[in-house]
């Protein structure tokens, strides 16, 4: 009794060991469930949970530019990006996520309000003109929507930095070529916001087949 | 489950958690005493002679804590968790998720393998298939077509009697299936923008909306050589190409004169993606008897 008395007094006396058995003993939870993540196949590759591949590839320029104007409008403060592995939901949606469907995505736009849709399986779901009606003005083809409008997204878009950004994700590990990066301004050329963001949501969720 | 790119995460997971748990356990019992004589003092002293008891953990909260050491290790031998261990009950998230498709199956299958038996203008006749058709309908259809199924402009009205491609069952469940694409070419640079307001009169006189008669006249002309080769020589449509009818009053992007000179002008691109693959046959039969139901009502 006397020795664990003796014990609690110099954690709680000395400020360095309080620090660091604090540290320790909350990081645990950590090194235990977070840590072994980076390295398990499922969640740092493009395969799905019978180590089958998936059609996942890097974000092409104008994805890559319409995925950052969905961050930007806050698209993710409304709609998930996360199919749950519920039959409610992929009744509705398609396909459960899969880790390996995010690999590219940095980081990733899974949310957890859903005052709209679930929008991982969006992709091919509607023609681009229904979403440049809707992102326009959603009460145009959903008349109950409570959506706010995107009308300024018809301007072009912003290509002077579209070379720095593959770079930096190349160096986080996407395999963009040189040609890729050095075409990337090309590819923009011309192209408004809502194009970009259409190709964006165009792409979502098709690396899985839709269902079963 | 686990797959993890070498055997160290395994026994990494699994020396941690067994280190933590034991490390609780020798808290707590390096914490297990009971009262024995009067209560010392902890020895910290504030605001001159504010003292505090060291008194022993109390008991019920103690018992909590053995509890939920007890707890872990249950639920890691039952379930997955201690590294790559499955789990004595072999209990994984996509196992309960296809027990959960299994039993919906087992309940779902015979009432639309019922309906799949029936042909569509019988299903549209039953008014529980057509409550299945709706639901189906307002969660994969209403975003374009509408909830009421009365389309919106550029996305057709499904309730009247106007098609684009054919409202029979067999055109309607391809439509479902494999999805439309119709196209009208732009003809703004062959008329010129004097011929594009010549057609859209002849194509308003077409429905007796008010229209110049002269240019309806010369319009009438311009449309036999550039558009009756889809829309026919007497604009009655033709739907084997998705090309609407534009003597009857159903207008998919609107009648004004501006509107038509703009569908001409620039001609039209419009999709509906497919939905064959995504909800399979037997939902596909029973949309297609909601929608073929809700122009041809059944007789009471």
């Amino acid at each position: 009794m006397a020795k664990s008395k003796s014990n609690h007094d110099f954690i709680e006396r000395s400020v360095g060991w309080l620090i660091v058995l604090t540290l320790l003993t909350v990081s645990v939870g950590g090194l235990v469930e977070i840590v072994p993540l980076f390295f398990q196949k499922s969640t740092t590759m493009p395969i799905d949970r019978q180590g089958n591949q998936l059609n996942v590839k890097p974000y092409d320029p104008v994805r890559l530019v319409g995925r950052d104007i969905y961050v930007r409008e806050g698209c993710y403060n409304c709609h998930s990006q996360m199919i749950r592995p519920f039959r409610a939901e992929t009744e509705r949606y398609g396909h459960y996520s899969v880790a390996g469907e995010f690999i590219y995505d940095r980081p990733f736009q899974w949310g957890s309000k859903r005052t709209g849709p679930d929008l991982q399986r969006v992709g091919g779901r509607y023609s681009d003109e229904w979403h440049r009606v809707h992102l326009n003005n959603p009460r145009d083809v959903v008349p109950e929507s409570n959506m706010p409008a995107f009308p300024w997204l018809e301007r072009p878009v912003k290509a002077d930095d579209i070379e720095q950004k593959m770079q930096v994700l190349r160096t986080l590990g996407h395999p963009y070529s040189d040609e890729e990066i050095a075409g990337a301004r090309a590819a923009l050329e011309g192209k408004t916001e809502m194009e970009a963001l259409i190709a964006y949501l165009q792409g979502l969720g098709t690396a899985l087949s839709n269902f079963k | 489950m686990a797959d993890f790119v070498s055997g160290f995460w395994n026994v990494y997971v699994m020396g941690l958690v067994a280190l933590s748990l034991l490390f609780c356990l020798f808290v707590l019992m390096s914490n297990n005493k009971r009262e024995t004589g009067p209560v010392e003092l902890h020895g910290h002293v504030w605001d001159e002679n504010l003292a505090e008891y060291n008194n022993p953990l109390p008991r019920w909260w103690l018992y909590l804590f053995w509890l939920t050491l007890v707890f872990a290790v249950v639920y890691l031998i039952l379930y997955p968790g201690f590294g790559n261990a499955k789990g004595l009950l072999g209990w994984a998230s996509v196992g309960q998720y296809e027990t959960e498709i299994r039993k919906a199956e087992e309940r779902y299958a015979p009432i639309f393998a019922k309906y799949q038996g029936m042909d569509v203008a019988a299903v549209a006749a039953d008014p529980e298939a057509r409550g299945m058709g709706q639901r189906l309908f307002v969660t994969y259809c209403a975003q374009c077509h509408g909830s009421d199924a009365r389309g919106a402009k550029g996305f057709p009205n499904l309730t009247d009697k106007a098609w684009h491609w054919g409202g029979d069952p067999e055109t309607i469940k391809a439509t479902v299936t494999n999805g439309r694409i119709g196209v009208m070419p732009p003809l703004g640079p062959t008329l010129g923008a004097g011929g594009v307001k010549d057609v859209a009169n002849y194509v308003r006189s077409l429905s007796g909306l008010a229209h110049d008669s002269l240019r309806a006249q010369r319009g009438a002309e311009l449309f036999q050589q550039n558009c009756a080769a889809c829309h026919g020589a007497e604009a009655k449509g033709m739907p084997a190409m998705g090309a609407p009818d534009l003597s009857d009053d159903a207008w998919l992007y609107g009648s004004s004169e501006a509107t038509i000179m703009e569908t001409v002008t620039k001609g039209r691109m419009n999709r509906m993606p497919g939905f064959g693959e995504f909800l399979g046959e037997a939902k596909v039969h029973l949309l297609t008897a909601y929608v073929y139901g809700l122009s041809n009502k059944p007789a009471q």
